[in-house]
């Protein structure tokens, strides 16, 4: 059987991570290859965790990625990154926005047995992550570009560094599946993201 | 992936990416579907919300799953094609009319889509609707992909005309939320009837003529049985001798990914069973194994047909599959030996779904915290207050059980300890607390009934009910308010209050729980996300005043945070993520030290301060 590959898309709820997944799949569509993706809708909504899995190849059957086979995870949020560290196969990557949105407090107790909010996450996840750890300032450099909503183009642009899809593509489908208005402003978000995970990967 | 080729130079596909929803919806538009009714519920909603935009076709919500299908039924009895739609325990609800509508069968193609939930992603119970098909003696399709939602749909509608019979398309949440390639087709003008026509002896079903109606039921199933063993849409692919699979459903693209050689049985109509195409599976085959979710409802009609299949001594009941609860059960049947180690995953602190900021129906929960009632409580968004800090809901069956439940509790517990307090939504007290409103002021029963109305159906994305002013078409519908259904139901002491005023809140429901009799409470706000989320107006807290009396952090908002930061005293000192809050001020209402304000006014004092 043909190669598939496996993108887990993790976040909460109102980031963006549909959106991304979206787009990841019309790219994937415009490759001219089979895609599936399932993603949970409902309680996500009111904060919950979002996952989205994406599969694409020659054929693809099941829409869910098996435990421990995700070729990338992509995270949204540093805590989920970690919670789904141990999603990434062997060799494979955890490409992480370095933001933490901690849930909300609740009542404070001061013996607490449930876990805290991590306080490193993303270099917790190198514990669990099988394959390499990057991190990535999204909201660093979506500031920068000036508008907090570019995180998502800017984590695509990272992880297409990833996959063997051609950057025109991605133009292309970006171009047309953001609002009109911000196309130029998206483009320069998938850049800065590709720059940031390419100088990742050279070896220091 | 072969990093060495690079994907780019693939063919335009004439297929699009669409989710099961999408599929059927358009599936039904292709098959000439011109009306179509259901009630809200996850993961059905979007094939109404998708269909409503075709041009041509008209689609409504309504009340409850039974009238959405008596309607349906009227509208099959013009002999116009039809659809209905529900999520799995909609059918619960809608079964009484679809028992007898397979008596009497259809005019126009009639086809009921349940959408299942294993796992209960979003649901009380994972129900499989094949057995309430089977029940009621209708065919059921059970699509593996978008594609095949999307085509047996569409066939749906001619099988139920050319047998008479309405149709069920049962579909699960990864089938429904989950995106494939499809393959459209042309549409059909869709298909509308004139009238409907007389026909007593078919269409009452008083005893004498439903009597004879029954043989015609079981000669249809025997007609649809030859259907489901000859119909292409139930696959028998023979290779491997030694190991054949029947699988159905989303189950299907499981065990092919981890088996691609074996002989299969694919199974597209569930009921009746392709029981001649089982039985070649099993002459072919060493051993065979039906590998599908929730019950063992093709094993039971293979085992009743004296076929030797095995399944579920393999595969769980319980819960949805995936590719590694197929592998694990392929080990226990010692059909695969390699071992899929699942890496330890990190304990990362929980993300429970909560009440958002602004939500309306904090406010009422923090009330009846404050009295300590015992709630019965419903289904919707105000479930989540039976979760912590609220943990003021006490029971959660199904949509409109709180009123029953509630008036049992009352009539006979001999030592009650705090009053008796029913809470339903606005959408539910439509759907199904109307009548259960009825039985509190016939028996006179002493409780007090919430409804937490904020005049949208929220849980499942704010769809319009009876009680506003759109329907699902877009257009200006005629609503009906909450305060005249109790009124009109003979309820004496009505109250209605602002869920943002605590205090207030407070007082009444004092008031309302003291009242001798049945008292209804409307507690209203609209939905903070739908049909408009509201702007947000930011407190803050002022740090040094924070005395860490924790009353912020026990209402559970999410836009309320640690700061970190302690009091002299080592408390907790809160702050508000400004661009969460929404400005609704029940956190200023119940801060013990006057430490919350807007942060507009705060930023201006700070900015007099420094000129100054
Ligand atoms: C029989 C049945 N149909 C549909 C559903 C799905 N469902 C759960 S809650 C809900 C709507 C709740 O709306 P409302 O009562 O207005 O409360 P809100 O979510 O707005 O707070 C629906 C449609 C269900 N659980 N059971």
């Amino acid at each position: 059987m043909s190669e598939v590959v496996n993108v887990l898309i993790v976040g909460v709820g109102g980031q963006g991570v549909v959106l991304a997944s979206n787009i990841l799949c019309e790219v994937a569509v415009r490759a001219g290859l089979d895609v599936k993706k399932s993603e949970i809708h409902g309680m996500s909504q009111r904060g919950g965790v979002v996952t989205s899995h994406v599969r694409f190849g020659e054929r693809v059957l099941s829409p869910l990625i098996m435990h421990g086979r995700a070729d990338v995870v992509l995270g949204f949020e540093a805590a989920e990154a970690l919670r789904f560290a141990h999603e990434v196969r062997d060799g494979g990557l955890l490409l992480s926005s370095t933001q933490k949105i901690p849930p909300p407090t609740g009542p404070v107790k001061k013996k607490q047995k449930r876990p805290r909010y991590p306080q490193t996450p993303l270099s917790d996840a190198k514990q669990v992550c099988r394959g390499r750890v990057v991190p990535v300032e999204a909201d660093r450099i979506a500031a920068e570009l000036g508008n907090p909503r570019l995180t998502n183009t800017i984590l695509l642009g990272a992880l297409s560094t990833g996959l063997a899809i051609d950057d025109a593509l991605w133009t292309d489908t970006i171009r047309q599946m953001v609002p009109s208005k911000t196309v130029e402003l998206n483009l320069a978000a998938f850049a800065r993201g590709k720059e940031v995970a390419l100088s990742e990967r050279q070896p220091a | 992936m072969d990093q060495t080729r690079r994907y780019g130079d693939g063919a335009k596909s004439n297929k699009l990416l669409q989710f099961g929803n999408e599929a059927i919806a358009h599936g039904a538009r292709e098959a000439g579907c011109y009306f179509a009714a259901a009630y809200p519920g996850t993961p059905s909603t979007e094939i109404l919300e998708i269909f409503r935009t075709f041009p041509g076709i008209f689609a409504k919500w309504s009340p409850n799953e039974k009238v959405a299908v008596e309607v349906g039924i009227g509208s099959s009895l013009t002999g116009t094609r039809t659809m209905v739609t529900m999520k799995h325990v909609g059918v619960n609800v809608a079964m009484d009319p679809l028992m007898t509508f397979t008596y009497t069968g259809v005019v126009g193609g009639f086809v009921l889509v349940a959408a299942d939930d294993p796992a209960m992603h979003s649901s009380q119970n994972e129900q499989d609707s094949r057995v309430l098909a089977k029940f009621m003696k209708a065919p059921v399709f059970d699509p593996a992909t978008s594609q095949q939602a999307h085509d047996f749909t569409k066939l749906a509608f001619d099988v139920s005309e050319r047998f008479n019979t309405p149709v069920m398309v049962r579909e699960t949440t990864r089938i429904a939320h989950a995106k494939g390639l499809v393959e459209l087709g042309e549409w059909a003008e869709p298909v509308r009837g004139e009238r409907m026509k007389r026909d007593i002896e078919r269409f009452v079903m008083m005893p004498n003529f439903a009597r004879p109606r029954h043989p015609f039921v079981e000669e249809r199933s025997l007609k649809l049985l030859d259907f489901s063993n000859e119909w292409e849409g139930n696959r028998l692919e023979l290779n491997d001798r030694r190991i054949g699979f029947i699988t159905a459903g989303v189950a299907t693209n499981y065990i092919e990914e981890l088996m691609p050689d074996a002989s299969y049985l694919r199974v597209g109509l569930a009921w009746p069973f392709p029981v001649e195409k089982a039985r070649a599976l099993v002459e072919h085959c060493d051993r065979v194994l039906v590998v599908e979710e929730l019950e063992p409802f093709m094993e039971e009609e293979a085992k009743i047909a004296g076929l030797p299949v095995e399944g579920k001594a393999y595969f769980p009941r319980v819960g949805e599959f995936d590719l590694d609860a197929v592998a694990a059960g392929l080990k226990k049947a010692g059909l695969l030996d390699e071992t899929f180690a699942m890496p330890e995953p990190a304990e990362v602190v929980a993300r429970p779904p909560v009440l958002c900021a602004g939500c309306p129906h904090r406010g009422i929960y923090m009330a009846l915290r404050k009295i300590n009632a015992d709630v019965y409580g419903d289904i919707g968004c105000y479930t989540l207050a039976a979760l912590p800090p609220l943990e003021t809901m006490h029971t959660c069956f199904c949509m409109g059980a709180s009123i029953g439940n509630a008036i049992g509790a009352k009539l006979t517990e001999t030592k009650p300890r705090h009053p008796t307090v029913a809470v339903i939504g606005d959408s539910t007290f439509y759907h199904g607390g109307i009548t259960g409103l009825l039985d509190v002021v016939t028996s006179r029963a002493n409780i007090t009934v919430v409804i937490v109305d904020n005049s949208i159906t929220a849980m499942t994305g704010g769809q319009h009910h009876p009680g506003t002013d759109r329907d699902l078409m877009g257009n200006e519908a005629k609503h009906v308010p909450i305060e005249q259904v109790v009124k009109g139901l003979g309820v004496e002491k009505l109250i209605v209050l602002d869920t943002y005023d605590y205090q207030n809140a407070v007082d009444q429901l004092r008031s309302a729980v003291r009242f001798e009799g049945p008292a209804v409470v409307i507690a209203r706000r609209p939905c903070a996300l739908f049909p408009t989320k509201i702007k947000p107006e930011p407190y803050a807290v002022i740090e040094h005043a924070c005395t860490g009396c924790g009353n912020c952090f026990r209402i559970g908002c999410p836009a309320i945070f640690d700061s970190g930061k302690k009091t002299e005293r080592g408390l907790a000192i809160a702050t508000i993520d400004a661009d969460a809050c929404t400005g609704c001020t029940l956190c200023e209402q119940v801060c013990k030290d006057d430490a919350i304000f807007p942060l507009a006014e705060l930023n201006k004092k700070r900015e007099q301060e420094v000129q100054v």
